[in-house]
């Protein structure tokens, strides 16, 4: 039954060696108050084959993106995933394997995140990179607890233009430690920075993405001078995936940089698994969370990695540390790591260009007016219609269309307002199916 | 040999002052170092100018799987702290005790220093803790497999 | 081996290079002073030389298809691969999270019946699916204890009570959430000490954080007096569902008096740990903490299923989107295909094999806990110092036998700690030959001590020099630094 290898005969051994007449006398520590004495109320056991079934039947009632023409974006990205990246993903070392505790074992993984950690560098521009976090959220709430440990201030600025997800994983995480939140509210679809050097001060960190929720690129060289003035850290929240073409938040002055690896080979997955990363200036690399590979030599001096710095963490530090990560992304950071190597620096900048280059095309054939016509964007933008977007977006899906976010869920003061994605995979054909099924469905 | 005009702390913390007990310096012991093993990090958060008060923390020295606080044996104001001993941690091994001293402070109160450890008390001190521990010698060294 | 960034050439192109769009190019449509100057310097690499790379790392690693992995507390059992591929079905791998809720009824179902296995098994009334990992899943835990004491104006509660022997994440976890640690000892049979206990509860003691089975793999005989000690005190029970393999099916969290606890779907529930992750530590709740639960909550409306985000004494979001829901799929599979039997399968034969492993190695190595174990046992390799070799050394020896070592030097109360946890999926072959590769070993102390000392010595490398990865840290790959080795 199940994946049990033991047969009758091995269950008598192994009893008669244990020295007990059966596996019930086993579990005879338990009170006799607390023991089920009743099966538990789940479905009986499907076989692998009848499981399959069952299981493509509920995922036949999914219609997923990937199998629509999805113009959906807001956080999570559907590019290309080239097909070696599950291929080697899938490797049973890979997928099987645990934290690289024991070294000399796991030389392997430590060196995939090491790789990890470099790519990361490169794309933000900064010196050092963990081996990833949950997710961009949190990843951010770990970024904004160590300019609140490193200031001593307990204010944090961020821009009501970072994705809504985050700003409410700071919210949830900061309250237990004192920490007043100030959201900056937007302007045309930007961050004013004058506003925010207004709010600056005393702040331990101030918080902006790039581009921001709605698409927009951001004033960050502005941004960062502006922290920097009251003597508060800089945050960027970046999508690495841009980071191929876009001024890295390391050259405009950013002390932290974290955001979301999805877009880099992982797939939507209904929202995760995915990974999240972050990357400091150097003199920050103590105080950094979550697990960092090092590299060093062996015993014969031969080149090796390991983790290092773990006296920063839970298992050491245990009530003094000052995040309880223990898990990282191991194996979504492999996906990103392989999605970077496959495409290298010119594949990278590729997909960017086409992605921008496909909503820009979008953006001249949509029939809706664009909310910020001014504002330089990259891959996404916001557009108004006639009527509310959840509508719109019904009739669209009767096309086989998945129509963008609407953006009255979290900004009420954009009714009928929708932000719109492309990436590579949405071809000039799919884009004027939608311009045209918009005017349709959004008369 | 320990420094006979040394008072010593439980927590391994040395504190020497001078003849008119005004100035201090502190550190921690041969002892302490040793416990460490490989000392890889040495922070010391107060500033110069700082005030401290006995038994608060005034930094943290890491080995690669350890990690402990220092508390000052005495309270007082910061007058130096050892920059050169921060650069390079492992002159520790080597002499913990003169070179090897962390903070200086400018005494605020000397009757804290009678109830430290004076080097005999400090060594009969040691030979208990060695006897509970018995086996468990190297308690404090973690080097742990860990689970998700 | 070399870096990927060891092996790029200038110019060299990967496989996926699609053609830019006539027209408009990037320069044009993004003004440049938003644009980087100098592209990121990402290896330049062919495709076969991206299989030949990664699958070269893959030779030099340990994983649970290829070797015994007796990690306590980790609970390395078989990965099934059809739940790869079932997690991979377009269906639940290409959904969009903010996709409109008619187009994704399946996944919502999926996870309000896995929210429902769940809570059975835990004995609760209420799961949430959104963290991402265990350690989050305590934090949440914690958060709505503290949401809890709050409302019934308790909010000077702000101690929580920890077993010495408890895993880190523990107190990290209360200090994350403003909590204070009080650490409770153990006593010499390896349960909490009840008297130190009596001691440690207070007027400001919000709740105790407790493993059962302990890390020790010995199920907590005094449970429910513990439990009700804690609640006549006005506190809350939260247990670390980290070892519920050994109680599958066979006693429920929820009817010992623990009134939150995580899961760790990654450990008990099969999802593959990834080389360090991705987990998912879903929490289950009893009814009066259901309120304050993560933000959105699925329900069922009529005959279908949507997000309830109205929900005004949650304690927010922990997480984005909605949870690892890769995580739940796998979990959920695994549990259907099991069903009830299965699952007490599972604990059944977890525990013979813990059990068989203790009585065969018990003579060579010191058994602090001379009982019946659970799914996992201590030893302690307190014998083997006689001879100058530590529980490190013995650890190293075993991967030259090709065992992946067991946790060690943890729990911290045990000196020269092994925890060794064989999970359900071994064979007794593999048990018999790990036993005697340790007796081996055990032996080898005695009569070739240098040889444990200086394991191990068939990996690809020996032991590493950690003083200096850790002083003179280098955690990135710079192309003036590096140059092949």
């Amino acid at each position: 039954m199940g994946y049990l290898p033991h047969t009758p005969s091995d269950v008598a051994d192994m009893l008669k060696t244990v020295g007990v007449p059966s596996i019930d006398r086993l579990f005879d520590c338990i009170p006799a108050p607390v023991r089920l004495n009743r099966s538990l109320e789940i479905p009986g056991a499907l076989p692998e084959s009848e499981l399959c079934r069952h299981l493509s039947e509920v995922a036949a009632r999914n219609r997923p993106a990937t199998e629509l023409k999805s113009f959906l974006g807001a956080g999570a990205y559907d590019h290309y995933i080239p097909s070696l990246v599950d291929a080697l993903q899938n490797r049973g070392e890979f997928l099987t394997a645990y934290t690289p505790y024991q070294a000399e074992a796991s030389q392997g993984t430590l060196q995939h995140i090491f790789e990890f950690q470099s790519m990361i560098g490169e794309l933000t521009g900064l010196d050092v990179a963990n081996a990833s976090h949950y997710d961009g959220a949190t990843a951010l709430w770990e970024a904004a607890a160590m300019a609140v440990d490193r200031t001593g201030r307990k204010k944090i600025v961020v821009s009501q233009l970072v994705h809504p997800h985050y700003r409410a994983v700071l919210r949830s995480m900061l309250q237990h430690l004192d920490v007043h939140i100030l959201e900056v509210a937007h302007a045309q679809g930007q961050t004013p920075v004058s506003m925010l050097r207004d709010c600056a001060s005393e702040a331990a960190c101030v918080i902006v993405q790039n581009p921001n929720f709605f698409g927009i690129l951001e004033d960050i060289a502005g941004v960062s001078e502006a922290a920097h003035a009251h003597g508060a850290l800089a945050i960027e929240v970046a999508n690495p995936a841009s980071l191929a073409v876009l001024r890295s938040p390391g050259e405009c002055g950013f002390d932290l940089a974290c955001g979301e690896a999805q877009p880099l080979g992982i797939p939507l997955s209904f929202g995760g698994p995915w990974a999240g990363f972050l990357a400091a200036r150097k003199e920050f690399l103590r105080e950094m969370p979550g697990r960092i590979v090092g590299e060093t030599l062996d015993a014969d001096g031969k080149r090796a990695f390991v983790l290092t710095l773990q006296t920063r963490e839970q298992h050491i530090r245990r009530e003094k540390a000052s995040s309880n990560i223990c898990t990282n992304q191991a194996l979504m950071a492999l996906r990103a790591t392989i999605y970077l190597s496959a495409l290298g620096p010119d594949g990278l900048a590729r997909v960017a260009e086409i992605s921008c280059q496909r909503a820009h095309l979008l953006a001249s054939r949509i029939p809706g007016r664009l909310v910020y016509p001014k504002a330089p964007f990259f891959h996404e933008f916001v557009v108004e219609f006639q009527k509310p977007v959840s509508e719109i977006n019904r009739r669209l899906l009767e096309k086989g269309i998945l129509g963008g976010y609407d953006l009255q869920r979290e900004f009420h003061d954009h009714r009928n307002m929708m932000l719109v994605c492309c990436t590579e995979k949405n071809s000039p054909g799919d884009i004027e199916s939608f311009a045209h099924a918009l005017q349709e469905a959004a008369r | 040999m320990r420094p006979e005009d040394a008072r010593y702390s439980e927590t391994h913390e040395w504190v020497r002052v001078n003849d008119k007990k005004k100035e201090a310096a502190v550190g921690i012991t041969d002892y302490a170092v040793k416990q460490l093993s490989d000392l890889v990090h040495l922070e010391i958060t107060p500033k110069v100018g700082d005030s401290i008060d006995p038994g608060a923390p005034f930094g943290e020295i890491e080995s690669v799987k350890t990690v402990a606080d220092l508390l000052a044996p005495i309270g007082g104001k910061i007058l130096a702290v050892n920059q050169e001993l921060i650069e390079n941690v492992d002159a520790l091994k080597t002499d913990a005790f003169d070179a090897g001293w962390m903070i200086k402070l400018k005494v605020n109160d000397a009757k804290g220093l009678d109830e430290l450890m004076d080097a005999k008390e400090y060594k009969e001190y040691l030979a208990s803790l060695e006897e509970e521990e018995g086996e468990k010698k190297d308690g404090d060294e973690v080097d742990d497999d860990d689970f998700v | 081996m070399k870096l990927i960034f060891e092996k790029s050439v200038p110019g060299r192109r990967g496989g996926y290079l699609p053609p830019a769009d006539p027209g408009a190019t990037l320069e044009d449509l993004v003004p440049a002073a938003h644009r980087r100057a100098t592209p990121p310097r990402l290896p330049e690499i062919s495709e076969l030389g991206v299989v030949r790379h990664f699958t070269e790392l893959s030779h030099r690693m340990f994983s649970i298809d290829g070797n015994f992995y007796p990690l306590g507390s980790c609970t390395m059992k078989y990965n099934p691969r059809i739940n790869e591929r079932i997690a991979a079905l377009p269906g639940f791998a290409g959904l969009h999270p903010f996709q409109t809720e008619e187009t994704i009824q399946g996944s919502l179902e999926l996870m309000v019946q896995l929210e429902r296995f769940l809570g059975e098994i835990a004995g609760m009334d209420a799961v949430t699916l959104q963290p991402a990992a265990g350690a989050q899943g305590e934090l949440t835990g914690l958060m709505l204890v503290k949401a809890h004491h709050r409302e019934i104006r308790q909010a000077h509660r702000n101690e929580v009570l920890i077993p010495d022997s408890a895993h880190g994440t523990n107190p990290a976890s209360c200090t994350l959430c403003g909590y204070k640690t009080i650490t409770v000892k153990s006593d010499a049979r390896g349960g909490v000490d009840l008297d130190d206990l009596r001691k440690k509860i207070g007027e400001k003691t919000a709740a105790m954080m407790i493993t059962n089975p302990s890390t020790l793999g010995l199920f907590e005989e005094r449970i429910e007096e513990i439990s009700a000690l804690l609640h006549r005190a006005g506190a809350q029970m939260y247990m670390d569902g980290a070892n519920m393999n050994a109680i599958l099916g066979r006693t429920r969290p929820g009817d010992f008096g623990i009134d939150v606890m995580h899961f760790n779907l990654h450990k008990t529930f099969s999802t593959p740990h990834g080389g360090g992750g991705p987990g998912c530590g879903p929490v289950a709740c009893k009814a009066h903490l259901e309120p304050y639960l993560p933000s959105p909550r699925i329900v069922r409306d009529g005959d279908r299923y949507r997000f309830d985000a109205h929900r005004p004494k949650s304690v927010g979001r922990i997480k984005s989107f909605w949870g690892n829901h890769g995580m739940h799929v796998r979990a959920y599979a695994y549990i259907r295909h099991h069903g009830p039997d299965g699952l007490r399968a599972i604990a059944d034969h977890a525990v013979l094999n813990a059990n068989y492993l203790l009585a065969k190695l018990k003579g060579a190595y010191l058994a602090p806990y001379d009982r019946p174990c659970m799914h996992e046992f201590v030893l302690s390799g307190q014998r083997q110092r006689k001879h100058g070799v530590r529980t490190l050394d013995i650890a190293k020896r075993l991967l030259d036998y090709r065992f992946h070592p067991p946790t060690v030097y943890f729990p911290l109360i045990v000196p020269e700690c092994l925890m060794i946890e064989p999970t359900e999926s071994e064979s007794r072959e593999t048990l018999d030959e790990f036993a005697d590769a340790m007796l081996r070993i055990a032996e080898e102390c005695k009569t070739d001590s240098d040889l444990v000392h200086h394991a191990p010595h068939t990996m690809p490398v020996k032991r590493l020099d950690e003083v200096r990865a850790a002083k003179q840290p280098i955690v990135r790959w710079m192309p003036s630094s590096h140059s092949g080795s």
